[in-house]
């Protein structure tokens, strides 16, 4: 849109910008200590504790949470919504920034991340769940890059290029959503193997299919909560179709993850039947359960059905923000506070803050990046040069 | 060039130590693996060890691990309840007042050897192995040091060198691997002064210990831990307390680890081949559906075109009809009209001549 280019020289030194910056500089500052001293100086890793929240948060909740990708590509291309296409671009924008940022982030953790292609180039361990995750997320990435290709490729002009690409739509979605389904759920199936260091109550035989089914809630709540975020600082980018659909998405998107999350729950019920893990309820644990049962999963499953059949979106927006932070607190509480449940407190793990200081890091290096690409590239507008695809 | 003696022996003693090396295991394959035949392990006997840490100073020794701050014959440090870290492959700990104990009972806590290794199924490089002697072992040079090995591991026993920037490995009893192929037994084993550890043969050690519990069933627990643990271990244990008042896990279960994310594994394929069609199918079915509805919509805009064309011909012929009709009638009536005027201009012309006709005879 040319008339959009217009835009009127804002202060380089806004506040966003300058928190932005420190915070750039600190994880830089970390990121030298942890690649020239090693995770010992960096984390509080142990023996014990071998994952801390770079695995509990930077891979098990950013996967989820880039999420949308395939939920909202597969709902325009495959399942015909084409009343959402609107949102596949950012959709796919933020799970590309997304999955780039797990693989930068697994880049601090691991102890020798030269070495991360071993298991492709050098020797494969197919028995390790871990290699079924690092295979799909590194094709996924791949195919997510690709699927992101056409905005960049319109806003280089390269047409011929941009043509071939678009012509690929079907192939990538459906292997996208194969991948997906693969590796969000192998990332519960990675705890499978330590039943005895998995609290009752989150150990299921189920785990892979909880994760799965939860990061179609998370990839929802995802689109709409970052929707309404970039309806708050990115109007002027956006064009006629993206604003006229915009309530539409969200409400589409609010009753189908009010309807997963009652499976969702359902699966949970169903679960907690198998393992006969009711005895645990009463315990500490099984309080801190039923709060992410009750309060990160029924909650918002009463509260989207509400605002999908009142069309608040307001209702809707503030759920998706709730929603999102409850795939925080699954993740977490498989990851790292139910994990170990057996140790005493002087062994648990609380993570040292220059682990928290990489992981805001990342995210900010997301924000301003996905910032800087939907300000230069068509992500909230269709390039008028070119046919929707 | 004859082959001498001395040579062909040292060949053969070559290829014997070849299939002891780097054998890894084959987790979740879909043949029934008890583990090897005639390998190793040790019997380790509760009721017979003193504490006093020279397996310890031994293993120390024989691995080359560094010296640490007190040395082995400081038998306070057992006042903390210690585990294997990236220095130590082996530690004893002091477990005071177990019930029914007469005194401080000790356990050693060193890498169990698994038959179906945890974290040799979670290795997403196969840095580790299963060697056909029992030891399982461990390959620096692809480790990425992801670290789910130490996840993995039901007992707790790999850890890492968090400390390395550039080599960081993970540190774990190796069985003395090294040693065994030379015909040495662990080192642990080797200087243990109390025969508190015994080695051998995996299966004659389980009919050693069956032997001990039968022959003294007041000394002990009748259980041997490590047989069915996490589907069979090489090191096994007896006690006479309950193997939860050492330490140790009874919550295992008897499933070996690559058992447990056998049936996660095997959805890739499913996934990977029912996926597509599916979606595939579901594509399609949307495409028709829109195509139906596309169709149904031309259909339905193209009869209403019809109908109303024809309705329009119907109207225009009936009014075309009706219009000749009225012009025919209306030509009728004109003709009838003229017809009845002239008629009747007829008929008075014959009257009026009528009339005229006896005026004109008199005349």
């Amino acid at each position: 849109m040319p008339e959009r280019k217009i835009v009127i020289q804002k202060p380089a030194l806004t506040p966003f910008n300058v928190v932005a910056g420190i915070i750039v500089v600190v994880g830089l500052v970390i990121t030298v200590i942890r690649f020239t001293q090693g995770l010992g100086a960096t984390t509080n890793l142990s023996d014990y504790n071998p994952w801390g929240i770079w695995i509990g948060f930077d891979l098990l909740v950013g996967v989820a949470l880039a999420a949308g990708g395939y939920v909202t590509s597969a709902a325009c291309y495959i399942f015909g919504l084409k009343r959402f296409h609107s949102a596949v671009r950012p959709a796919i924008l933020t799970g590309f920034l997304g999955y780039a940022l797990v693989v930068l982030a697994l880049h601090y953790d691991v102890g020798r991340p030269w070495r991360l292609p071993y298991p492709f180039i050098v020797q494969s361990g197919t028995t390790s769940l871990l290699f079924e995750v690092a295979a799909c997320v590194a094709l996924y990435l791949t195919v997510l890059f690709i699927e992101f290709t056409p905005a960049a490729l319109e806003w280089l002009g390269l047409k011929r290029a941009r043509s071939i690409v678009t012509k690929l739509t079907l192939v990538l979605t459906i292997f996208g959503v194969v991948l997906s389904t693969l590796h969000q759920s192998s990332l519960g199936a990675l705890f499978l193997i330590a039943p005895s260091k998995l609290h009752p109550l989150w150990y299921s035989p189920y785990l892979a299919l909880y994760f799965f089914v939860s990061s179609i809630v998370a990839g929802l709540s995802m689109v709409i909560f970052e929707g309404s975020l970039a309806h708050k600082h990115f109007h002027d980018k956006m064009d006629a179709e993206h604003l006229r659909e915009a309530d539409g998405v969200a409400l589409g998107f609010a009753k189908a993850a009010s309807w997963v999350l009652a499976g969702y729950f359902i699966m949970k019920v169903i679960g907690m039947a198998q393992t006969n893990a009711w005895g645990y309820l009463g315990s500490g644990y099984g309080l801190w359960f039923l709060v992410e049962m009750l309060g990160f999963v029924l909650l918002p499953c009463y509260f989207y059905a509400i605002g999908a059949r009142e069309k608040n979106l307001k209702i809707i927006r503030r759920t998706a923000a709730w929603t999102v932070l409850g795939i925080v607190v699954n993740r977490f509480n498989v990851g790292l506070v139910a994990f170990n449940y057996h140790l005493p407190s002087s062994e648990r793990y609380f993570p040292h803050w220059m682990e928290i200081g990489i992981s805001v890091f990342v995210v900010t290096i997301g924000i301003l990046v996905y910032r800087f690409i939907v300000t230069h590239m068509p992500i909230l507008y269709a390039h008028p040069d070119y046919d929707a695809h | 060039m004859s082959i001498s003696r001395r040579r062909f022996l040292g060949w053969l003693g070559a290829a014997g130590v070849g299939t002891t090396l780097g054998r890894s295991a084959h987790a979740a394959g879909n043949t029934l693996f008890t583990g090897y035949p005639d390998s190793l392990g040790v019997l380790f006997d509760v009721t017979r060890c003193i504490g006093c840490r020279k397996c310890e100073e031994a293993c120390n020794k024989v691995n080359e691990l560094p010296a640490p701050p007190k040395p082995f014959s400081e038998l306070a440090v057992m006042e903390r309840r210690r585990r294997t870290d990236a220095k130590t492959y082996t530690v004893v700990n002091r477990y005071e007042n177990a019930p029914g104990a007469k005194g401080p009972l000790y356990r050693k806590i060193q890498c169990n050897h698994c038959l179906e290794p945890a974290c040799a199924s979670a290795c997403f490089v196969r840095a580790f192995a299963k060697n056909s002697n029992g030891a399982v072992t461990y390959d620096e040079s692809v480790c990425v040091g992801c670290r789910y090995c130490m996840i993995a591991c039901p007992f707790e026993i790999p850890a890492y060198e968090y400390d390395k920037a550039f080599t960081p490995r993970i540190m774990k009893c190796t069985f003395c691997h090294p040693r065994l192929i030379k015909g040495q037994l662990p080192g642990c084993v080797e200087i243990c002064p109390a025969e508190a550890l015994t080695f051998g043969k995996r299966r004659n050690l389980l009919k050693i210990a069956r032997e001990r519990i039968g022959l003294f069933p007041g000394r002990y627990i009748d259980h041997i831990y490590g047989e069915t643990e996490m589907g069979g271990t090489a090191w096994l244990t007896i006690s006479g307390v309950p193997f939860r008042d050492l330490g140790m896990r009874e919550d295992l279960g008897t499933t070996a680890a690559p058992e447990l994310t056998k049936g996660a594994l095997s959805v890739v394929p499913v996934v990977a081949s029912m996926w597509p069609v599916l979606l595939t199918g579901v594509y399609a079915i949307s495409q028709r559906r829109d195509k139906i509805a596309r169709e149904e919509q031309a259909a339905a805009v193209a009869t209403a075109v019809a109908k109303a064309q024809s309705e329009a011909k119907a109207k225009l012929t009936e009014a075309m009809a009706k219009a000749e009709k009225d012009k025919k009638a209306a030509i009728d009536k004109e003709v009838k009209k003229a017809l009845e005027e002239a008629t009747r201009a007829k008929a008075q012309e014959s009257a009026a001549a009528t009339a005229a006709a006896p005026e004109k005879k008199p005349s």
